[in-house]
């Protein structure tokens, strides 16, 4: 599928903020399943926007402000192709090797619950377990979008089996570690049939399977990974593959809105 | 306590050693009184320059101040050379051993070391790997830890290679001997400390990256006065005669930083940390943390800038690790090691844990990532109820801990209820790194167990501080 994004953050500022600094994770990295068509990254303030690879291969900008920002919106476009890879993910940039991502972080802590939770499914393969824990994970939540914030940990989301597809990946990501499953986080855009515009891009899990390579599930759909789903940037939680971090002196109250849109280039608007 | 070897008096003979000739005259010499004034001057004076230790866990984090003994430790040139030699070595290889590590893992391919110890390890920065620092240093300033049992047995307890403290106090502590008995010294040719801050500077100004201009823009940054160890770091800044700073003081732009002054932004070559990993950048390691600086880790990464000590040398001082200490040594350096380490049980080893749950009331038990002395396990020391707990705590989670055989620390004459009574010693001197090798000023901070028969000499819990001298 060729997906066309639109991304747009604004931040407004009570007053004017100084200092400010962000680091983006907004680009998307080719692999044998994705080919970046053209993208652009956009800031509306003065200020020097640089390109890096962050240490997971991730392409990461660092935006710094020259004067202080009364609003500030970053802005951006692109299309990629993405092929249908039954949720395998090979040839992409992989600078550590999978054990790294048995770590276990702040936000991927599996607690006694969701340890218990893990050992409760049926043994068999990876591949196999891993489709059951989706399946679990799936089934046990409810997506709510005012039950956690970007800083609730899988445990507290777990507990109160609520939560966004940032919590479903956190969960999943905890549980696939707790058995001995490497697994990370993935942010990145699905591309949906409706127009409307999201206030929130998505993310998903990884996890390795010898023989096979890194597979993606999203739990927050009960799905592997396919052709709607465009990669941006992997870690071992969402701090890692944040499409936004910021940070700023001053400034007083803060008001975020982002607008994304993920479609699918190939159908025509319908109205 | 008879077990003890004793620095002055040997095993218990009659003569002092050759090193405690000076002391043991001036210690017969002096009527404990008149020793008793002295402490009382020392204590006075260090409350007026203001020389405190906060300690955690205490009530409101209220400041104390470290006790200081008057009677002073003492190697001799030969002792000291020796040590030298072995610090030195073992700071080379940890210097080696963090570049492998963040760059080719040569010793992980060669399995002198097992691969979880890093990959599993939350101290390696993986934000960092790969990561040339600049003039390829890793730890400016190491603290090594190191005990006596014997005349000739000394052995490394425990690597700092983070953010060391405590070489203030090596400069006061002798700074006070200078002003209480300025003959005593003279009398014993005690080698100089004095040189650290002059050594220190020179060190961070040698790591300044390419391009750095001679006048390097050095900094010292601080977690801030609530910080258990600011006067420390305001105390080198002092003496360096360069900033001390806080976070906010800093700013990143165009992976370059820079001092905020009211002559406008000054460039930053160089900055001597005393804040965490956790807490440097915002951006790349705990998002809640206002002590550090935006956008640091990217100037870093960038090269324009050094961090001493550089990110993620943790990997290297975790105790795990230590254990592999030796090993380390003989793969990097080629030749044994000068220092010898503890013999070490590692728990994440099921044989060792067997072993360690058996010997539990002998052994001293530690966790991996530890410091400062809490919560550990001193065996002979704990009540079966303490035994059982910590029995409990390790095989919940024995990869956390290693154990270490109790060992009979020397004792150092020191004052104590107005009379001089052996107490047990541990050594940390500081060890220097910079573009053109390593240098170690003679001494060091000698901590005491002030309580009877105490194993423990951490500050936190109770320990004391001597001037250490080496002496002829």
């Amino acid at each position: 599928m060729r997906i066309r994004v639109h991304h747009a953050t604004t931040y407004d500022y009570q007053h004017p903020a100084e200092g400010v600094v962000q680091a983006l994770r907004v680009t998307p990295s080719g692999y044998d399943g994705q080919r970046v068509i053209h993208w652009r990254v956009d800031v509306d303030v003065d200020g020097v926007l640089r390109e890096r690879r962050d240490a997971f291969g991730n392409c990461l900008h660092i935006f710094s402000a020259d004067q202080p920002v009364k609003s500030l919106t970053l802005r951006v476009t692109g299309e990629a192709e993405v092929r249908e890879t039954a949720g395998v993910v090979s040839g992409a940039l992989e600078p550590f090797p999978p054990q790294i991502f048995l770590r276990t972080t702040a936000l991927t802590a599996a607690d006694e619950a969701i340890r218990a939770w893990a050992q409760a499914t049926e043994q068999g393969e990876p591949l196999a377990r891993l489709h059951a824990l989706m399946g679990r994970l799936h089934d046990k939540m409810a997506f709510d979008t005012t039950a956690t914030n970007v800083a609730t940990p899988a445990a507290e989301a777990f507990t109160h089996k609520r939560g966004v597809c940032q919590d479903y990946a956190h969960i999943f990501v905890a549980a696939a570690r707790f058995l001995g499953i490497p697994a990370r986080y993935v942010s990145g855009h699905l591309a949906r049939p409706e127009t409307d515009a999201q206030d929130a891009a998505h993310a998903w899990a990884e996890a390795f399977v010898p023989d096979l390579g890194w597979i993606a599930f999203d739990a927050a759909n009960g799905v592997c990974a396919s052709d709607s789903y465009l990669r941006i940037a992997v870690g071992l939680d969402y701090l890692d593959a944040a499409p936004t971090r910021g940070a700023r002196r001053g400034g007083g109250e803060e008001r975020l809105s982002v607008s994304v849109t993920a479609r699918d280039a190939g159908l025509q608007r319908q109205d | 306590m008879a077990d003890s070897f004793d620095e002055m008096n040997g095993w218990g003979g009659s003569d002092p050693r050759a090193a405690y000739g000076e002391i043991r005259r001036w210690l017969d010499e002096t009527p404990p009184e008149i020793l008793q004034t002295r402490h009382a001057q020392a204590e006075l004076l260090f409350r007026r320059t203001g020389i405190t230790f906060s300690v955690y866990g205490d009530a409101e984090g209220a400041e104390r101040l470290i006790p200081f003994d008057v009677v002073p430790r003492v190697l001799t040139a030969a002792e000291w050379n020796r040590l030298e030699q072995g610090l030195v070595q073992r700071v080379e290889a940890l210097n080696l051993l963090l570049a492998d590590l963040y760059g080719g893992q040569e010793i992980i391919k060669a399995g002198v070391i097992p691969p979880e110890l890093v990959t599993g390890n939350p101290q390696y920065q993986l934000a960092v790997a790969g990561h040339v620092p600049p003039q390829g240093v890793f730890v400016h300033i190491a603290g090594i830890d190191l005990v006596r049992t014997g005349p000739d047995d000394f052995y490394v307890l425990e690597d700092n290679a983070r953010t060391p403290s405590g070489v203030s106090y090596m400069l006061e502590n002798r700074e006070m001997m200078l002003r209480l008995f300025p003959e005593l010294l003279q009398r014993a040719q005690v080698a100089p400390v004095e040189t650290y801050p002059d050594l220190l500077l020179e060190t961070l100004r040698s790591v300044s990256p390419d391009g750095a201009d001679g006048d390097a823009g050095i900094v010292v940054l601080t977690p801030g006065p609530h910080n258990s160890a600011f006067y420390e770091h305001s105390f080198l800044a002092d003496k360096m005669g360069v900033e001390l700073v806080e976070g906010a003081d800093l700013f990143v732009r165009d992976d370059r930083v820079f001092m905020r002054t009211t002559e406008g932004p000054r460039r930053v070559d160089v900055i001597y940390r005393r804040i965490d990993d956790a807490y440097l950048d915002p951006l790349f390691f705990r998002p809640d943390s206002t002590l550090g600086v935006p956008g640091l880790l990217t100037a870093y990464l960038a090269g324009n800038v050094a961090i001493a000590n550089a990110v993620g040398t943790g990997v290297a001082d975790d105790k795990a690790m230590y254990s592999y200490m030796p090993e380390i040594i003989r793969f990097y350096m080629g030749r044994e090691p000068l220092l010898a380490n503890v013999p070490t049980w590692r728990c994440r080893e099921a044989e060792h844990l067997s072993y360690v749950l058996d010997h539990l009331p002998e052994l001293v038990v530690k966790e991996v990532d530890g410091s400062g002395g809490y919560g550990m396990l001193v065996g002979p020391h704990a009540t079966k109820a303490q035994i059982a707990g910590f029995a409990a705590k390790l095989r919940a989670a024995p990869e956390k801990f290693i154990a270490q055989p109790t060992l009979a620390l020397s004792t150092c004459p020191t004052l104590s209820d107005g009379r001089i009574q052996p107490r047990h010693v541990d050594l940390r001197p500081f060890v220097l790194t910079g573009a053109k090798g390593v240098k170690v000023v003679p001494g060091g901070l000698t901590r005491v167990a002030l309580a009877p028969g105490s194993l423990v000499v951490n500050s936190s819990q109770g320990g004391g501080t001597k001037d250490t001298w080496v002496s002829g």
